[in-house]
This record gives structure tokens, sequence and C-alpha cells, in this order.
């Protein structure tokens, strides 16, 4: 698509992003994959309408605030990545896009407080931790509450499970045959540390020796995707730090989020003095299904009773990474499991980050939908790799009872013999 | 008027009803983004009661207006009519009825095709149109342009499949247009309406036919050292007296595309590839199967696959399938054409375009159905160039003019829309013209649906290709 999009004003930022728009070709092959155009059915809530809506602000010919709903609604789940024959890379549009939007935006003072109680609150461990605490007081209360806090309360967990102390380093088992780093995810080691435990314990068992720096901090896409791009920058850079000088094969995520995150470093930090360290960076960072996949690994026992396991692809990793193959591939190793792919997999779940909390009524809608074609495949359990999938998973398949796990976790029970 | 009747839809759309910018901007072209034009409103009906009621409005205002499916027209056919109404369809999309044992299908027209054989397959049954842009494409839209695929060269175009329709007329009148079986009384007007481009109002519900699925398929993929060798080994896989499902062709841009959209494995020297998928009960396709390769064989094509597997094959056509815009990758714009010649002159044809792609200095990638001569050249271009786009223009206009002197015409499937407004008198005689015009003002004295579509209108100016559009100077619709 033709554009007249005047670079200066968009710095580093422009050469990504009028290509994402000129690479566009207006086909609408991105459409029906959409999860807002799937729900809304209209052209401004779709991938071709946003990029086509961006294109027009960026060339001065429409407000920003008359075009920020039809953004703010985009899950970020790139689902239309997938989808799109012509390539276009709409996270090199969004992000950088929602970075300037912010700078320029008037929100409202709800609004405001909310968005930074999440941008305080949820990349910090400590403090999400103690914030989730309060919330489980606050439960039983959720009457009394309207609106976006109750939302964000009934994605809590019934129980707070018990803060993991990681260690530094954890030694392979047997001989070593890979080191690497693990980026630990900061709300999901307060919802669930066990990913971060299983993670190691599988690692260790095929051999592999694994650090977990201690300067790390949160991946920064919570703050990127949220458009608070100073506090995205400032997360990456230090984590360019704190993994520096470490001999490693590769530095391990498990959740899709964060994953997605590191892979985008280089585009967050574009014109600044880091991009080529963070090129790097970038390119040592795996999903630890992938390098498990790449590694080989130790059949898992099989479970005591065979299983039928759905597994779900977060959008952060089929669609934001590319990882699809992979984790079937480790699924496919254990004797008595059957896998099942979901109707519509490539369709979001609602969680997308903090998606459930700023457009709870999407997100419902997709939750409930997502439900329904997990229920379809008659599976007991459902697998994925993303906390924030897991935790929406949970909430619409609570009343059927069906456990949802990381794969990681499965990996890590059938190793111990517990499942 | 168009202000009365905004008010009227106001109040009956709420928020349905667009038309700040943010709303509207994204509705100002479809796939054809050389166009766009600003519409006085968007609106998006959810019932057919809706439908028709704005239709009934806009003829009482005198107002047009255009239906919009999901805006893959490659023609400007869902482009809007400045000042006029766009209806979106796209939340009429449900199945109403389905019928396996009855092989039928009740659909509202935002479906999207695709979902059709979707929801017939676990019953073993399809949706046999397969346009390219099936994952996305509305059968609304389908029915307007009487969209075909790759696998129209053995099932016809999507009017074969088309039982019954419901419309709502231009003037508000509703009518049902065939019914629930392919034995009618009287004229083929569902045949009509398939096709008419929006001009004879709009598709509220239809009837489609379904298929059982092909027992087996056996798809092989054919590399030549010539695209025009290619083209000659379709004429003689028909001449062999075989009816293969399809027959597809890709020029080496085409294929450097593809390639870079979905890796799609294709020969790395060939400079032309055939694609040929026999399908059928499983006996009839071994029987054939022999045959088809001894003709490939003696065709001249230096490398021969066979896909193995599912898999194998579904790989084939994703890279065909999504080569359209997979050539985005290789050029910011190009226009994609849609001439058709008789078969037996693919080679000819092949080879005039090559040297019309010289003489005016731009590249054109060949993506098309080979099986019923249906062409697609691709003319690539860069629109911040000055003057290219007017070139690449000129050269389009070519081709299609070269369709139709081999004895072919100016469009298969993509419509004349706004684009080949120009070409469509160098293929019909006056006569021609004047009948269709007679037929259009039958069915719609006022002109409202889809005006200065498709034939010239009486209340729009005339379209040319070359220089500035009178639309242009008027400054109602613009060219990026
Ligand atoms: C990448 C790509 C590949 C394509 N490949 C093919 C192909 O292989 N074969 C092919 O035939 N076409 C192809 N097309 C063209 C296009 O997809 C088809 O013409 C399709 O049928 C249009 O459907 P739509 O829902 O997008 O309709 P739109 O573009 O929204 O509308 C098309 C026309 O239909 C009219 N219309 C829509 N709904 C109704 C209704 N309910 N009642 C009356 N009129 C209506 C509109 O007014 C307009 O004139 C391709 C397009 C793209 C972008
Ligand atoms: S990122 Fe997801 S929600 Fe956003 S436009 Fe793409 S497909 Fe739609
Ligand atoms: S699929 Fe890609 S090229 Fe087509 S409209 Fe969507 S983003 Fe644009």
């Amino acid at each position: 698509m033709q554009h007249n999009i005047p670079a200066e004003p968009l710095g580093a930022y422009a050469e990504p992003m009028t290509e994402a728009v000129s690479s566009c070709v207006h086909c609408g092959f991105c459409l029906p994959t959409c999860p807002t155009y799937r729900v809304m059915g209209e052209e401004m809530d779709s991938p071709r309408g946003r990029i086509f809506l961006m294109k027009e602000v960026l060339e001065g010919s429409l407000e920003l605030d008359m075009a920020s709903p039809y953004i703010d609604n985009c899950l970020g789940c790139m689902a239309c990545v997938t989808a799109c024959p012509s390539g276009v890379q709409y996270q090199d549009l969004l992000t950088p896009f929602r970075a300037l939007a912010e700078e320029k935006r008037e929100r409202k003072l709800m609004d405001k407080i909310l968005r930074r109680f999440v941008l305080e609150t949820l990349p910090y461990p400590h403090r999400f931790r103690l914030a989730a605490f309060m919330g489980q007081f606050a439960k039983p209360f959720k009457g009394l509450l309207r609106g976006r806090m109750a939302d964000m309360l009934a994605l809590l967990p019934e129980r707070l499970p018990k803060g993991v102390l990681l260690p530094v380093k954890k030694i392979a088992e047997g001989e070593t045959r890979a080191r690497v780093a693990l980026l630990a995810g900061c709300a999901q080691q307060v919802l669930e540390p066990d990913i971060n435990s299983a993670t190691l314990n599988v690692l260790a068992q095929n051999g592999v020796e694994v650090l977990i720096p201690e300067e790390q901090v949160c991946c920064g896409a919570l703050a990127a995707h949220t458009g608070a791009m100073w506090q995205a920058k400032r997360f990456a850079k230090e984590n360019l730090k704190a993994f520096a000088g470490l001999e490693l094969d590769a530095i391990i995520t498990n959740a899709a989020g964060c994953g997605s995150g590191l892979h985008e470093y280089p585009l967050w930090l574009k014109g600044e003095p880091e991009e080529e360290v963070a090129k790097t960076f970038a390119h040592k960072a795996q999903d630890i299904t992938v390098f498990l996949s790449q590694l080989g690994i130790k059949a898992p026992p099989a479970p005591k009773q065979p299983l039928k396991i759905a597994y779900h692809d977060a959008c952060h990793l089929a669609h934001a990474q590319g990882v699809v193959y992979e984790p079937r591939e480790l699924l496919g190793m254990i004797p008595d499991i059957q896998v099942f792919d979901i109707a519509d997999s490539e369709v979001c779940c609602g969680s997308a980050g903090t998606y459930n909390i700023e457009h709870p009524d999407t997100a419902f809608k997709l939750g409930q939908e997502k439900a329904q074609n997990v229920l379809a495949t008659g599976a007991d359990m459902v697998v994925t790799g993303n906390i924030g999938c897991m935790t929406q998973l949970r909430t619409h398949l609570k009343e059927q009872g069906i456990p949802v796990m990381h794969t990681v976790q499965l990996l890590d029970k059938l190793y111990r013999g517990e499942l | 008027m168009s202000e009365a009747l905004k008010t009227k839809l106001q109040t009956l759309f709420q928020e349905r009803c667009l038309q700040d910018d943010a709303g509207v901007l994204p509705y100002e072209s479809d796939g054809l983004t050389a166009f766009r034009s600003r519409p006085l409103v968007v609106v998006l009906p959810e019932t057919q009661e809706e439908i028709i009621e704005v239709v009934k409005l806009c003829y009482r205002y005198d107002v047009p207006f255009v239906a919009r499916g999901s805006g893959t027209s490659l023609s400007g056919g869902s482009m809007p009519i400045e000042g006029g109404v766009v209806i979106a369809l796209n939340r009429m999309n449900r199945i109403l009825h389905y019928d396996a044992a009855e092989r039928i299908a009740v659909v509202e027209p935002g479906v999207i095709n695709l979902y059709v054989t979707k929801k017939a397959v676990p019953d073993g049954l399809y949706y046999a149109p397969d346009p390219s842009s099936g994952p996305v494409c509305t059968i609304g839209g389908n029915v307007a342009f009487n969209s075909g695929g790759a696998h129209c060269l053995k099932y016809g175009m999507t009017s074969n499949h088309v039982l019954g329709l419901k419309v709502v007329l231009p003037n508000g009148d509703v009518a049902d247009l065939g019914g629930e079986s392919l034995e009618m009384v009287g004229p083929d007007l569902t045949g009509m309406f398939c096709g008419s481009e929006g001009l004879f109002g709009v598709a509220l519900e239809v009837t489609l036919r379904l298929l059982p699925k092909p027992e087996v398929f056996k798809t092989i993929l054919a590399a030549y050292h010539s695209l025009a060798d290619a083209g000659q080994a379709v004429a003689d896989v028909v001449a062999s007296g075989l009816l293969p499902g399809a027959m597809e062709i890709m020029d080496r841009l085409a294929m450097d595309a593809a390639e870079a959209a979905v890796k799609a494995g294709y020969p790395a020297e060939a400079q032309g590839l055939l694609i040929v998928e026999l399908e059928g009960p499983g006996e009839e396709v071994e029987a054939e199967f022999p045959k088809l390769m001894q003709v490939i064989e003696a065709s001249g094509a230096y490398e021969i696959r066979v896909a193995k597997n599912e898999a194998e094959r579904m790989k084939i056509w994703k890279g065909r399938k999504g080569a359209f815009s997979a050539v985005g990758r290789l050029s910011p714009d190009y226009v994609v054409q849609d001439g058709v010649v008789p078969r037996t002159k693919l080679g000819e044809a092949l080879r005039e375009i090559e040297k019309l792609s010289k003489t005016y200095g731009l590249r054109v990638a060949n993506v098309f159905h080979a099986g019923d001569g249906n062409l697609h050249p691709l003319i690539l271009y860069n629109g911040k160039l000055e003057g290219e786009f007017e070139r690449a223009e000129e050269l389009a206009g070519e081709i299609l003019k070269l369709c139709v002197d081999l004895g072919g015409a100016v469009t298969g499937e993509h419509g004349i829309g706004v684009e080949k407004l120009a070409y469509l008198p160098y293929m019909y005689s006056d006569d021609d013209m004047d009948l269709m015009r007679f037929l259009r003002i039958a069915v719609d004295d006022k002109e409202i649906a889809n005006r200065g579509k498709m034939l010239p209108s009486n209340k729009a100016p005339a379209l040319t290709m070359h220089g500035a559009h009178p639309i242009e100077k008027q400054g109602i619709a613009f060219r990026e």
C-alpha cells in the first residue's frame, strides 16, 4: 500500500513502521483469524483496518484520538502475522505506534490509575505478590466492586501458591550436554512458581546446566505492549547487562509472552547503542520447548492412566515466535498420550497480557469460545506454553474441572512419576 | 436528501451507523487500493429486515449504495460510491440451514466461503468453488462476481453451485430466485443475478449446492525451462481427453514470491511451473494417473513431483493460493489483471505478455488458472515513481486488449468493477452494451445499486483508465 508517512518524527522506528505499511496489500487474509474482527465484525477492528488507521494517523490525516479506541482493542496476539501472505510485520508497526500514541494521549483519571497500577505492579514479583495477596482478601467483597477492578480480581487464583526462591544455578544431572540461562518471568513467579521449578528439573534431567542471573528483571513485554516504551527499554537494557558475559547455548523462556518480548528487543532498542547486542541476545532466546526438541530429550515414562490432551497454541508462541511444531513433537514422544488440536487453534483465548484487564468483554467472549472448542475435543487436560493462557483457560474451564498445565510441568510430572 | 437519509440511518442503526473518520476510512477501498472514495455512512446490519430497510431508504432518497462483503474485490467492485451508503454484511454471517442428506446449505451473504466447507466436511461434503481468497471472501461477494477458483475447471464457477437466492431489489422489493434444486422452471434468474456485480440489488440468503468430497486426490507438480512450454502442456493435457480438477501455472517471479511467503519448496530453476490435480473416485484417478504422467513427460518437463501425502499436497497449494498477496513481498504496488484466452492460445498470450513487459520496462508476474485459460498477470510497479502507475495501467490495458484480440475476455472472475469499465466496450458490440444497460435500468431505474460500476452509468461519469479520471478531477475519488 502506498503511503506518505513522514519519516523524521518517527526516528529509528520509521523504517520498520513504514515497511509494515507498504508491504500490506489490503487483501484481507488476516481478517478471519483476528479475534476482535471475529467478535465485532467491523473493518476498524481488523488488522487491515488498524494498519490503515495507523497509516492515516501517521500521515496526519486522522486524529489520533479517533483511531485510539480501535488500536487499543487490538490484543497484540499476532495471529494476523501468521495469516499474512505478504509478510507484514504487524508488531513492527503496532508496538512503536502504541509508544508514540501513549506520549500524546490524555487518559481518564481512572484509566491512569489502573494503568499505573498495572505497570508498577505486575513487572515486579514482590509487589505483584503483595497486591495479589491483598486481592485474596478483597475477593469475597467482589460484589461491592464494579468494573475493571472486579474483573481483575476474578482472574486471581483462589489460593496463591507459596513463593519459591530460585537458585542462581542448577547443575545438570549426569553428563553436561549444554549450558543455558533462564529468564524467570515475573507474573509467573507469583501465580505459578512451579513452572520454573519444573523447567529447572526437566533441563537438569536432560543434562543441561541452568544459570538464573540474579540481576534480571521483567522482560518488558507488558510495558511495550501497553505503550510504555520508556519502561520496556529500561528493562531490556538491564537484562542485556544481566545476561552479558555468560557462556551460553541459549537463553530460555518458558512464558510465551516473555519469549516474544525478548525477540522484540532489537525493535525496541532500534537506533540505541545496544541495538547490536540486542540482536545477538534475541537470537539466543529460545522457548523451552524449542530448546528441548532441538537438544533431544530422554523419553518420558507413560502416565499411569492413558491421557487425552488438548494442546492450546499460545499466541505469543505460535504467532509471535512461530513455535507450533516443537511442543507437539515433545508431547508426541510420551507413550499412552493422545494429543488433540483445538478447533480454531489460531484464535486467541482472550488472555493476551493485560487485555483481560483492559477489555474484559471481548476477553470474556473469546475465553468462552476457546473453552467450548476445548471441550469439543473430549480431552482430559489442556497443555499450553504460557501463564496468561493458563489463567484464562482455568477461569473458563473451572466448572468442568479440566486441569490446565504448562508443557514443561507435564514433562516434569512424568519424569517424577507423579502422573 | 443525503442529510435526511443519514439522520434516518442513524436512528435506525445507532452505533452501527459509522460516520466519523475512524469508522469510515477503513472502508474507503477494497483489494484495489489504488482507488478510494468516501461514503456518506457505513451501516452494519444484523438482520435481513435491516438490509431491506436500508435499500428502501436509499431508493426513496435516491442515494446510491454498495453492498460489501470482505472487501477483497480486485477491481474496485466494493469501493464505496462517493456520498453513498456502504452496507457492510460481515455480521450477516450465519449458516441458516444445513442439510447433509439434501446436500444443501442456506447461508447469509456474509458467510466466508471456506466456512461453508468447514461446516460440511464432517459429513464428507464440501462447497466446490474455491477462489484463492476463499479463507476470507464472502458468499455474497462470490455471487456478485460469479467467482471461480483453481477447481472450477472441472466443477464450474459460483453460478453452477447457487441453487437459489433471496434478494432485495434496488427498489426495496424482495424476490426469491431459483429454489433448492438444479431443475427449474422459466428463465435462469439466479444465473442472471450471479455475476451482476451488485447492480441488481443485495443477496440476503443464498442456497448453495454441496458436493461429496472427492475420494482421492493426485497432485503433481511439473517444472519447465520455459513458461510457454508449461502453457503448451495444459493444451496437451486437455487434448488427451483428461479433465483434471485443476491446472495452474506460475512463472518464476510468482514462484519467488510464494517461496518467500510460505517456503513452498518449488523447483529453484524452473521458469514455468505447472500444477495438475486429478481428483475423483479412487479407481478413476488410478486409471487416469499413468495417462497424465505420459502427457506431462512428453511435454518437456525437466522435473516432475507427485505429492506423497496430504501435507505435501497442501504445501503445493498454499504457495499457489497465497501467491497474489505474496507478490507484495516483491513490490509495494501491483495491479492484478484477469484476462481470459482460449486454452490453445495460452503459449502465444504468454509470449506476447513477456514482450509487452519488456517494452514497458515493468515486471509482470504470471500466476493463473491455466485450465480455463484465465490469466492473472500481476504488473509490478512503484507508485512513488512519477508516471509508473499510469504506465502499469496502460500495460494492463494492452494485456486485456490482447486477450480480446485472441478471442478471449477482459475478465475471468474478478469482475469489471471500476477498473475495467473502459474495456467492456472493447469486447462487446454497441448492441450488446445497450442490452446490458437496458436490463440494468429495467431492474434499477434509479441506478442506485453500485452506481458507476461494471456499466458506465448515466448518473456517474464514464471512467477511463488513462491520466486523471473524471471522478478524480472532480476530487471525488483519488488514487494513492
Ligand atoms: C489475494 C486475492 C486472491 C483472489 N483470488 C480470487 C480467485 O481465485 N478467484 C476469484 O474469482 N476471485 C479472486 N479474488 C477476488 C475476490 O476475492 C472475489 O471477487 C470475491 O468473490 C470477493 O468477495 P468479497 O466478500 O471480498 O466481496 P467484496 O469485495 O466485498 O465485494 C465484491 C462485489 O460483490 C458485491 N457484493 C458483496 N456482497 C453482496 C451481496 N450480498 N449482494 C450483492 N452484491 C454483493 C459488492 O458490491 C462488490 O461489487 C481474489 C482476491 C484477492 C485479494
Ligand atoms: S494482533 Fe491479534 S487482535 Fe491485533 S490485529 Fe492482529 S490478529 Fe487482530
Ligand atoms: S493479510 Fe497482510 S497484506 Fe493482507 S490485509 Fe492483512 S496485513 Fe495486509
